[in-house]
């Protein structure tokens, strides 16, 4: 846009008797009702004597992208006023964002005004495609939105509209209207905006539900609803039987005996650990926590790494894990309440598989997998008959029954190929860290974080591990800087940061370049 | 059938005098269509006219009445072609379509047209998609109706001035013997307003009775020498009847006091955006009084010398402000007037920018520089020095997330590039030719897919130079949707293809509609359609045109056949076009066709299935591998609260529709088994019911039978 470096102050100048023009624009992704809401708020004012105007882009509106609807509406005295077709910068009464970063993105294209606009936005967020293909955490913070938000606007309404939405079984485009009309920005009365959404027709009941909620909230004369990472997590229960519960209070004595900072963490890894394999399991989770404490002092950052990634490294993703998690009677009724079942309905489940002859192999007692590993005919004929999608209806008994199996093997985990290779991997790193911690403790808490590289199946877990050990190389390189730490945490980023790791690739040059 | 429903609208098209027509810019325009006696309308749907052609399709009844013929043309060419039937007959004919790439199609037809002339009033009208929220590249129309000399309308954006335009362009084009463009802006169609209504009116001939009555003109046809007369016609005769009815019938406006210092000129289409810059610079009231002298040009093509320079007489500068670039309506006036030895300043372009939409701070931009270079006594001291120390806004632009326009929820076109990823990961990446159409989104993220787009149907046809010397070595891939297919691509990029002997890939994305102008239908829509003949063979058509390697995937949401299909085609020693027909209805539709049915069978008590897709969290390790493969609006990341993660673990929301795409793609790249597919049956049979209780009773007493034994989460 051009704007002068000095801009001409333009506001709008009243009619004859005051009348003024009112300018509403709202930012929505497509598919959020924004037509819906235009509408609406055109009724409104027709229906309070005033003459209005909409106009929106259509066209992608109906996709994913964002769509901007505009209104102009002014009292009427008989003669028609020239209502403009879009919003201008700096020239926007009331600024409606059906969501955070819209709401920022308003403000970035300057139709939030100091002393003018009343900023109405949902503070909900829709993750935009580049937030979630990055393989580690790529959503963008929006504490920077919603500071801007404090100085562009001149008045804010904002919070979470989409759950109030929900909540009320409706969509956000009742409680944005809401919102509005508690606002206070349009001088129209509460009972005609519901007039007009119960001239609407369809969902009428849930949509003055949604509207009447965020009216109240609106208007301070009820609280916003939490935002979720504030939210309390639920903490899942762990089931203790009767035989087992003089070991199991052992372990959580040995818990009790660390130093506070770790407890919490460790009694969750432990939790982890005895959930995915055994008791015994657990014992071995601690002596690593423990060792790791031996050589740390608080705060204890060292020890937290040690208690958090120890805990994923001994629960690698294996074969007898899924089938595990798949038939268990809570997934059974999480997915039931996920997917909304009511009583009188028949839940059908298909599970997609497709284990490759390595899944295949290491899943077998050593001896067996590795005599198979070295059969490249076997594999062959495997990868042509086996290595295929398969889909396994886990509500019927047949398809039940043939994870159900594979999930029985968990007593003689130790005993099978691909144990053998996690384990052998897990005391490698461990030991590094160890060995590290003793001069460097940052750099080994570091080294132990990189454990968070290795995740997924199958290509994705190979990539993994591949990232893994192109960060771990650099090892040598950094011991004994003083920023050593810092760098390890910097590759470990670079590694998280893009798919093809090109990333990673010049992260791993600097340091090449100051250690050569 | 389009994807909404037109019944409300339709009503209104019956209304008539004393009635208020309250909608739509372009439903006004429907409706006045009929007010003034059209015999016969054409078109080709695309945005911004779209919903001209999907209320006259459900306006079939009321058309019919009036024995007006509708039809959805097959182009923007066989469109302006059908107006030949007002060459010869008195009937008044008008098409639709959407410009600047509309007209690029229809200007054969156009040429043709404007040279012959006409009898009846012949009225083209434009969407000009130009501006914000345009989805093509920015070009002007204007410069058609000046090589072709067809006059063009630009009516201020409201109304009651649009409605009257369409009368005015008839009448026009009848005195002129010339094709008229009506242009209209993307909000001027999408701009909500009332007008007073008229009587429709019956074409006095209709296009029935002309065929009853055969007639030609020579002189009217396109063939030499005619075609010489034709041109000396339009100089002598077509260009001055035109000037003298623009200036006897005050097509264009004159606002503000006449003789002042200073003037605009202006395209009526720009009106609006201008008066508001002048009443925000105090120099307007709301409802459009001001001093300043403006003459609104409603005609922007052809101009009338003698207004201009009578407009101009006395004034010390005029500001022209004409919208998208070359500034041919300045280039006029400046010749008119150095022509007349004028010393009048002339400003425009530069003072206005260039290129792009004039919008409102651009236009108090351009106003305010222009009054205070030459008129600053007219301005408002308040509005020149500016005593607010305006108040820093923190910049966004680095944290804010691009949000361009993707594949819907459960759109059968993502897992067509889904394949065709995870073929680039195994045989490498390939030159790609993309078309317009929905699949064009696969440029964006995840995909970035597409290297070039031509034009519709032209996908193929731009892959065209692209003939590899050795046979084993890499092909180009492209696409064409149903819709570019059926508009072109048959004979410019298939046939093309087969002609040249070809050893391309060519996939045709069918999705049973014309998706991204609205979910009209076409040649190969599945639905029945009582007024066209649908349900004709994407894979016949090609086989006629003489393609060898064919394949009909009925199914795209099956990554792995359409994988496999698309290595084979890429690998195939077989000579000649590699076609690939990819099948699956447009989700967008097919919901809205669907949902309601499935609820009423429900409510009868009828068995219903309702798919949904979901995700493990404990079995998801947060890689967003097959996000990278997807981009679906339901498939997003979540937080765990689970301290011992670091990463959002995939998740799946109520917007779900359970294409499949999901577990498909986990299954073809082998990405992990997190995904599981729920299907809620509701009325299940008495059987059904039977066998899944017991085999309820068994999971469970297994299930409780090893919880006994060990330490697990309850």
């Amino acid at each position: 846009m051009n704007i002068q470096a000095n801009p001409i102050v333009a506001r709008r100048s009243p009619g004859p008797d005051g009348e003024k023009v009112i300018t509403l624009a709202a930012l929505a992704v497509g598919g959020q009702g924004g037509g819906v809401l235009t509408n609406w708020i055109v009724a409104v004012a027709e229906a309070n004597g005033y003459r209005a105007q909409s106009t929106s882009v259509a066209g992608v509106a109906q996709r994913t992208g964002a769509t901007i609807y505009y209104v102009e509406m002014c009292r009427d005295t008989g003669r028609a006023p020239v209502f403009s077709l879009s919003p201008s910068i700096g020239d926007v009464d009331i600024l409606i964002a059906s969501e955070l970063m819209e709401g920022g993105r308003a403000i970035m294209r300057g139709f939030v005004t100091p002393g003018r606009t009343t900023l109405i936005t949902s503070t909900h967020r829709i993750a935009a495609v580049s937030e979630k293909i990055n393989p580690g955490d790529g959503r963008v913070d929006g504490t920077d939105v919603v500071e801007a938000m404090g100085i562009a606007a001149d008045h804010v309404v904002a919070f979470d509209m989409e759950s109030v939405a929900k909540k009320a079984g409706s969509v956000i485009s009742s409680s944005l209207l809401g919102a509005l009309a508690g606002s206070g920005a349009l001088p129209f009365p509460r009972d005609s905006f519901e007039d007009v959404i119960r001239g609407s027709g369809r969902g009428v009941e849930a949509s003055l539900r949604a509207f009447g909620e965020a009216y109240e909230i609106a208007k301070g004369t009820k609280p916003a609803p939490l935002p979720e990472e504030i939210a309390a997590p639920i903490v899942p229960v762990l089931h203790v039987p009767q035989k087992l519960a003089t070991k199991w209070a052992a372990l959580e004595a040995r818990v009790a005996a660390l130093p506070d900072a770790v407890k919490d963490m460790t009694a969750l890894g432990l939790k982890k650990v005895v959930d995915y394999q055994d008791v015994a399991y657990g014992s071995d989770y601690l002596d690593m926590v423990e060792k790791m404490v031996a050589l740390d002092a608080a705060p204890f950052d060292l020890s937290m790494n040690a208690a958090k990634y120890c805990a994923r490294a001994l629960c690698y993703d294996d074969l007898l894990r899924v089938a595990d998690i798949k038939t268990r009677a809570s997934r059974f009724e999480r997915v039931k309440d996920e997917v909304v079942v009511k009583d009188d309905q028949v839940l059908m489940l298909t599970e997609y598989f497709h284990p490759r002859f390595e899944e295949f192999a290491t899943t077998l007692p050593k001896s067996i997998g590795k005599w198979l590993q070295r059969r490249k005919g076997i594999e062959a004929f495997y990868t042509k008959h086996f290595d295929k999608g398969r889909r396994i209806r886990t509500d019927s008994l047949r398809g039940f029954m043939m994870l159900w199996v594979v999930s029985s093997l968990r007593p003689i985990r130790r005993k099978l190929l691909r144990h053998e290779g996690e384990m052998a991997h897990m005391a490698a790193w461990f030991n590094t860290a160890m060995d590290v911690a003793k001069t460097d403790p940052a750099l080994a808490s570091e080294v132990l974080a990189n454990y968070r590289l290795i995740k997924g199946y199958s290509d994705t877990h190979a990539r993994g591990l591949s990232k893994f050990a192109r960060v771990m190389g650099a090892l040598d390189l950094l011991k004994g800087r003083n920023d050593a730490a810092d760098w390890m945490r910097r590759l470990r980023v670079a590694a998280l940061d893009d798919v093809k790791g090109d990333k990673l690739d010049g992260a791993l040059a600097t340091v090449k370049s100051f250690a050569g | 059938m389009a994807e909404r429903s037109f019944a409300k609208e339709v009503q209104k098209l019956k209304q008539g005098e004393g009635d208020t027509f309250a909608g739509e810019g372009i439903l006004a325009i429907t409706k006045a269509l009929l007010e003034n006696g059209v015999g016969y309308v054409g078109g080709y749907q695309g945005s911004p006219i779209s919903h001209l052609m999907d209320v006259l399709a459900d306006a079939e009844e009321i058309l019919s009445e009036l024995g007006v013929h509708f039809e959805a043309s097959a182009s923007e060419a066989t469109a302006t072609a059908m107006l030949a039937a007002s060459v010869h007959y008195p009937i008044r004919g008008a098409v639709t379509y959407k410009s600047v790439v509309g007209t690029n199609v229809a200007s054969d037809a156009l040429s043709n047209l404007a040279s012959g002339g006409v009898t009846g009033g012949a009225l083209i009208i434009v969407g000009e998609d130009y501006g914000e929220g345009s989805s093509i590249m920015q070009e002007r129309t204007y410069a058609f109706a000046m090589k072709s000399q067809v006059w063009m309308l630009d009516p201020r954006p409201n109304l009651p001035a649009i409605v009257k335009a369409v009368g005015d362009g008839f009448e026009l084009s009848e005195v002129s013997n010339t094709p008229v463009m009506l242009q209209v802006g993307i909000r001027s169609c999408h701009v909500h307003g009332h007008f007073e209504a008229r009587d429709n009116k019956r074409p006095p001939v209709t296009v029935s009775d002309a065929l009853e009555n055969p007639a030609r003109k020579l002189d009217r046809i396109v063939l030499p020498p005619a075609t010489y007369l034709h041109e000396e016609e339009k100089l002598t005769k077509r260009l001055p009847a035109a000037q003298k009815f623009i200036l006897d019938r005050e097509i264009n406006e004159r606002f503000g006091a006449p003789g002042s210092k200073v003037g605009l000129i202006l395209q009526g289409g720009t009106y609006n955006t201008v008066i508001r810059a002048l009443n925000r610079l105090g120099l307007a009231d709301l409802y459009g009084d001001t001093e300043m002298d403006m003459l609104v040009l409603n005609c922007v093509y052809p101009l009338v010398d003698s207004q201009i320079m009578a407009f101009c007489e006395g004034k010390d500068a005029v500001l022209i402000i004409e919208e998208g670039q070359p500034n041919y309506i300045e280039q006029q006036i400046a010749h008119m007037l150095y022509k007349a030895g004028k010393t009048v300043k002339l400003e425009g372009k530069g003072m206005l920018p260039m290129g792009g939409e004039y919008t409102g701070q651009v236009m108090v931009d351009g106003l305010g520089t222009f009054l205070s270079d030459h008129a600053p006594d007219m301005l408002p001291v308040a509005k020149l020095a500016s005593n607010e120390d305006p108040i820093a806004i923190p910049d966004l632009s680095k944290v804010l997330p691009a949000r361009p326009p993707g594949f819907c929820t459960g759109c059968p076109e993502r897992p067509i590039f889904a394949a065709t990823k995870l073929v680039e990961e195994e045989l490498g990446e390939h030159h790609i030719s993309s078309d317009i159409g929905c699949h064009l989104f696969s440029i964006m993220p995840p995909f970035d897919l597409g290297a070039t787009t031509m034009g519709y149907g032209l996908g193929p046809a731009s892959a065209a130079a692209f003939h590899n010397e050795n046979k084993k070595g890499r092909r180009s891939i492209s696409f064409v949707g149903d819709g570019g297919f059926w508009h072109n691509g048959l004979t410019s990029s298939v046939g093309n293809a087969v002609f040249n002997k070809s050893d391309n890939v060519i996939v045709i994305v069918d999705n049973f509609y014309s998706a991204a102008t609205g979910g009209q239908d076409i040649l190969s829509s599945r639905a029945t359609n009582k007024t066209k003949q649908t349900q004709n063979s994407i894979v016949e058509a090609c086989k006629g045109m003489g393609v060898k390697w064919i394949r009909q995937i009925d199914r795209t949401y099956d990554v792995t056949k359409v994988r496999d299909t698309l290595k084979e085609a890429l690998t195939t020693e077989e000579e000649g076009p590699k076609v690939i027909v990819a099948s699956s209805e447009c989700m967008l539709n097919k919901q809205r066709r669907v949902k309601p049915e499935l609820a009423k069978a429900a409510k009868e008590g009828k068995r219903v299935v309702r798919p949904r897709f979901g995700v493990d969290e404990d079995i998801c390790t947060g890689d967003h591998a097959c996000m990278r493969l997807s981009g679906c609006p339901s498939l997003s990341v979540k937080d765990t609260g689970d301290p011992l993660r670091d990463d959002p673990v995939a998740a799946i929301d109520q917007t779900c529709v359970g294409c499949g795409n999901c577990g498909e793609v986990a299954d073809a790249a082998v990405l992990c088994p997190s995904f599981f597919q729920a299907e809620i049956v509701s009325n299940p049979s008495a059987g059904e019911k039977r066998r899944a209780r017991r085999s309820q009773k068994i999971i469970s007493w297994l299930q409780s039978r090893r919880d006994a034994k060990r330490v697990a989460f309850a």
